[in-house]
């Protein structure tokens, strides 16, 4: 009979369904970084001058900057900046220029992303807008026009430049600082496309808005941009998902997201990340290094964080929210899934300035194969923030013997009042867990499948519906052959 | 008629130690038999291997059951062909609804034998149904697998798992255990439902007391890894009045 590091043993092969590439004509940069590249890049979106400025300013400031090594990320390999292309877009029909071309089409339905308004109205599926990026640039975003009648706008990002230059001008680069850090600063210079939301005064977003980031093109990197602003009393739930081809080589992803909240708006910002994480030997996957911050301005403003991380072969990220506002609430909730040779540093920081605002943190990693998978975590309390709290709760669950979890949590706190609370637990799947449902007929996968269904599911209840359905299967794809 | 259990010199143990030295039984379709007998006798073992656990090693013997080979089938396969083990001490599953645990084993089952898995609301409908025969309230589905259950709760857990998969042949591993007599009821009540000409069963345990409500075909006494003695409820009522030390094979 085997033993249970034998049924546990190292993960195997992962199933990745969408590791497909696109057969389609694209158009790139030249490969490599200099000005002329951004002056490119610019001139491709036909930016404002204030744009390119904004750019040519970030470059230069990242040029004097590093890549951070804090991260518990020893595969992270050095990056050659050179060695990347930083703009590609499929090429339109100069004849039907407002067609979406019939690969595009074809790659979205693969991926079960609907880009076109009819496919929702018809089907059975809840309502959701959708914004979807191909490489450096979006090709479709529906229900505009609906949402433009309540005053929403949903739009790419290139388009918002063009568009409401006055709300991006105003907005970017608000929360995270042109050189918050090594990767915002190359996402400030290079960015390509993202998407830009506004929900206006009073106005609650009557549908799910969602984002949906498809890297195809070898050689490439992906560099999107969001911005969502929910002015007084707005509210919106807004989900993103990400997918790329299967290759050897490692491809970067760097991305920058802004959420403003003002008084008594409500954010919900929920992301299930299916990068491709890599083979079983480590070879390839998306390098994922992105900076995504909100801050809670307003009175009585609350911003909500759920993701759920099961791809990559590196992920460094921290959701963190920055609560100004009095009364203003954040939380995190994260569960964070490595197999094979990935590795995951992720967590979040909570900037507690103002009275009496309150944040939440769960996080589930889940560890297999020979990964390695660490919370870190900043819960600030400044001086300000009288009577505000924390509660963070951090679990890790490991399946073998050769994967790794660890927590960094740090809590600064400058105010006598505040209470900040923190648990931590690690676990295993437990060989008598495994046995107690084999003998009830359930296989050695489906159990692990069940169980870390469990571990997870004070996060994935959090998910929007389908969100959270997709979810669970992606847990239970990506750990399969991480046993026997 | 077939024998659906048979077992042949058995030697299995656990860490390299042998603690079964030899069990020979052969049980018949519609049988129960109860297998008594002082801790460390090896009843848990004999359990768990029939059931496949992994830590415990079979080192010489076979097992035919309805027909296969026992020993070289999964913990699953064993349970897919009808074989169920009642826990002696049933494990926590944190998180997984006792619905979601049952669904998953259901049709797990019906997978593998060919069948097409239940729909929400069949599926719905047999649950409430061993629910009511077990006594569990609505609530109960919603709990998670074993937490926080009280060492009835627990037990009850056992037998409407065992209602919901309809066994071929069920190992009840002490299940009687620190139950009260109404806890006691619903274990027998569920063995013997389940009982018809096809359908057999193991009991293991310390005491007579389930024995009378659910009266065994045939009664063993394992002691020190080997079957001294077999009979009928005779045997039950001598060890009752005194002990196992008055059995010697």
């Amino acid at each position: 009979m085997a033993e249970e590091k034998d049924i546990l043993a190292a993960a195997a092969e992962k199933e990745y369904s969408e590791g497909f590439v696109t057969d389609i004509e694209q158009e790139f940069v030249p490969k490599g970084l200099n000005e002329d590249i951004i002056r490119t890049i610019s001139a491709k979106k036909e930016e404002p001058e204030w744009l390119l400025e904004f750019r040519l300013d970030a470059f230069r400031k990242w040029k004097t900057m590093t890549p951070p090594k804090w991260g518990h990320l020893s595969r992270l390999p050095e990056i050659d900046f050179q060695d990347i292309i930083y703009y590609a877009a499929p090429k339109r029909d100069e004849d039907r220029p407002k067609e979406i071309d019939p690969a595009l089409q074809e790659t979205f339905d693969k991926l079960g992303i609907p880009i076109k308004e009819r496919e929702v109205l018809a089907g059975v599926k809840s309502k959701v807008a959708v914004d979807a990026v191909f490489d450096s640039v979006s090709v479709s975003t529906t229900f505009r026009k609906t949402l433009s009648e309540m005053g929403i706008i949903f739009c790419s990002f290139s388009e918002a430049v063009r568009e409401h230059p006055d709300l991006v001008r105003k907005y970017l680069a608000s929360v995270v600082p042109v050189a918050d850090n090594f990767y915002a600063a190359l996402n400030s210079a290079v960015f390509s496309d993202g998407s830009f939301c506004y929900i206006p005064k009073g106005v609650k977003c009557p549908m799910d808005l969602s984002s949906y980031f498809r890297i195809n093109a070898s050689g490439t990197g992906q560099f999107e941009r969001t911005l969502i602003i929910a002015d007084e009393g707005a509210s919106v739930s807004y989900m993103e998902g990400c997918t790329a081809p299967m290759r050897d080589e490692n491809q970067l992803h760097a991305a920058v997201v802004e959420i403003i909240v003002e008084k008594d708006a409500d954010v919900r910002y929920s992301t299930v990340q299916n990068w491709y994480p890599g083979d079983s030997q480590g070879r390839g996957g998306i390098l994922n290094l992105v900076t995504k911050r909100g801050l809670c301005r307003g009175e009585g403003s609350h911003l909500s964080w759920t993701q759920v991380e099961t791809g990559s072969a590196i992920t460094w990220k921290y959701p963190s929210t920055v609560l100004m506002g009095d009364n203003s609430s954040s939380e995190f909730y994260s569960v964070a899934l490595t197999g094979n040779y990935q590795q995951a540093d992720t967590g979040t920081k909570m900037i507690h300035i103002g009275r009496n605002t309150r944040s939440r943190i769960v996080s589930k990693g889940i560890s297999a194969g020979h990964s390695e998978n660490s919370y870190r975590g900043l819960v600030r309390m400044n001086p300000g923030a009288q009577h505000a709290r924390n509660y963070s709760q951090c679990d890790s669950l490991l399946i073998g013997d050769k994967c790794g979890a660890h927590t960094f949590p740090v809590i600064r706190n400058a105010n006598p009042t505040a209470i900040v609370e923190h648990e931590a637990t690690t676990s295993r799947i437990s060989e008598d867990q495994l046995f107690y449902c084999n003998q009830r007929g359930i296989s050695p996968e489906d159990a692990v499948g069940l169980i870390v269904g469990g571990y997870a599911r004070e996060v994935l209840s959090r998910l929007p519906m389908e969100f959270a359905v997709e979810a669970q299967k992606l847990l239970s794809v990506n750990l399969e052959g991480s046993i026997g | 008629m077939e024998n659906l259990l048979e077992i042949h010199d058995l030697h299995a143990g656990i860490e390299g130690k042998e603690i079964l030295h030899g069990i020979n039984l052969t049980i018949k379709p519609g049988e129960i038999h109860a297998v008594m007998g002082p801790n460390g006798a090896g009843k848990s073992t004999l359990s768990a291997v029939l059931a496949g656990r992994p830590d415990y090693t079979v080192t010489s013997g076979s097992i035919t059951f309805a027909g296969q080979d026992l020993l070289a089938m999964s913990p699953e396969e064993r349970s897919w062909t009808g074989l169920f083990l009642s826990f002696q001490y049933p494990i926590e599953i944190p998180g997984v609804s006792i619905t979601n645990f049952m669904k998953a084993a259901v049709n797990a089952r019906r997978k593998a034998r060919g069948e097409l898995e239940l729909s929400a609301g069949q599926f719905l409908k047999l649950l409430k149904e061993k629910m009511a025969f077990v006594g569990m309230k609505g609530e109960f589905a919603k709990r998670e697998v074993n937490v926080g259950f009280s060492g009835g709760e627990k037990k009850r857990n056992e037998i409407f798992q065992m209602a919901m998969l309809d066994p071929l042949f069920s190992i009840l591993d002490e299940t009687d255990s620190g139950l009260d007599v109404d806890a006691l009821k619903v274990v027998a009540d569920g063995v013997n439902a389940l009982r018809s000409p096809e359908k057999s069963a193991i009991i293991i345990t310390h005491y007579k007391h389930l024995l009378d409500l659910i009266t065994p075909d045939v009664v063993h006494v394992l002691k020190a890894g080997r079957i001294i003695a077999t009979g009928g409820m005779e045997l039950a009522g001598q060890i009752e009045t005194e002990g196992f030390e008055s059995i010697n094979g």
